[in-house]
């Protein structure tokens, strides 16, 4: 029984995902690329920066910049906190 | 700590590994790279150092409090910089078009030019300075942590 219901619902899954590759749009053609084709045609005249991918990181979308920027200050926060408790519960014993 | 033609070659390539994550850092608007990227490159010299020679070593020239602060303090310049253009919105790059780094470069692909940019130098700057503060004060944690947690302050 067990192994039945564990072949229906491989089957079930391996159809989703084939359905779900032979949907993908092929490649190189987005559907919606109204965004991009914006970046790529103003990023230089507006942000005089001539890296498109820093102009967009920076600049376009920089508040995603500044979630990066507190995931890594919360990363060494805690790294550092963790590994200096030792010392001071060495010191206070 | 390692042999001394390690340790040689290790002082030598310090200074060319620096010079490396600096270019990277300096030019994120022009080439690819950036802040994250630089300040990982500096970061790897570090972890160099830490290898060739042992943690009390790299502590007489690297403290941990004072990347602590450095990392703070990039944070905040990046902070500033995003809310300096808060007159149009949040991260508005406000020196563009302005005499301090803000030329246009011309259409199409081109070498560039340093002084381009607006605040987007200032930021990958900025950045920089944080991650390779950050994370060197991680890995020189980690050091402390391996050697056994002694010798601290």
């Amino acid at each position: 029984m067990r192994r039945v219901t564990g072949l229906i619902s491989l089957l079930v899954l391996v159809a989703f995902l084939v359905w779900g590759v032979a949907l993908i749009h092929p490649f190189g053609y987005p559907d919606a690329s109204d965004m991009d084709d914006y970046i790529i045609e103003n990023a230089q005249e507006e942000t005089g920066s001539n890296n498109v991918v820093s102009s967009v990181v920076f600049d376009y979308r920089g508040f995603d910049t500044l979630g990066e920027a507190t995931i890594l200050f919360t990363a060494v926060t805690g790294v550092l906190l963790l590994l200096r408790t030792q010392r001071r519960r060495k010191e206070g014993s | 700590m390692l042999s001394k033609i390690v340790r040689t070659v290790t002082n030598e390539f310090m200074l060319f590994i620096a010079v490396f994550g600096l270019y990277i850092i300096a030019h994120g608007h022009l080439t690819p790279g950036g802040g994250f990227q630089g300040g990982a490159v500096i970061v790897s010299g570090v972890v160099m150092l830490l290898v060739a020679f042992n943690y009390q070593e790299v502590r007489k020239v690297l403290r941990e409090r004072v990347l602590t602060i450095m990392e703070s303090t990039g944070a905040l310049i990046f902070i500033a910089l995003a809310f300096a253009g808060i007159g149009a919105v949040f991260f508005y790059n406000f020196l563009v078009g302005t005499p301090i780094l803000g030329r246009i470069p011309g259409p199409g692909p081109n070498p560039g030019d340093i002084w381009t940019g607006g605040v987007i130098p200032l930021m990958n700057l900025a950045v920089g300075i944080k991650v390779a503060a950050g994370l060197s004060a991680v890995v020189l944690a980690l050091a402390l942590f391996s050697s056994g947690g002694e010798a601290e302050e």
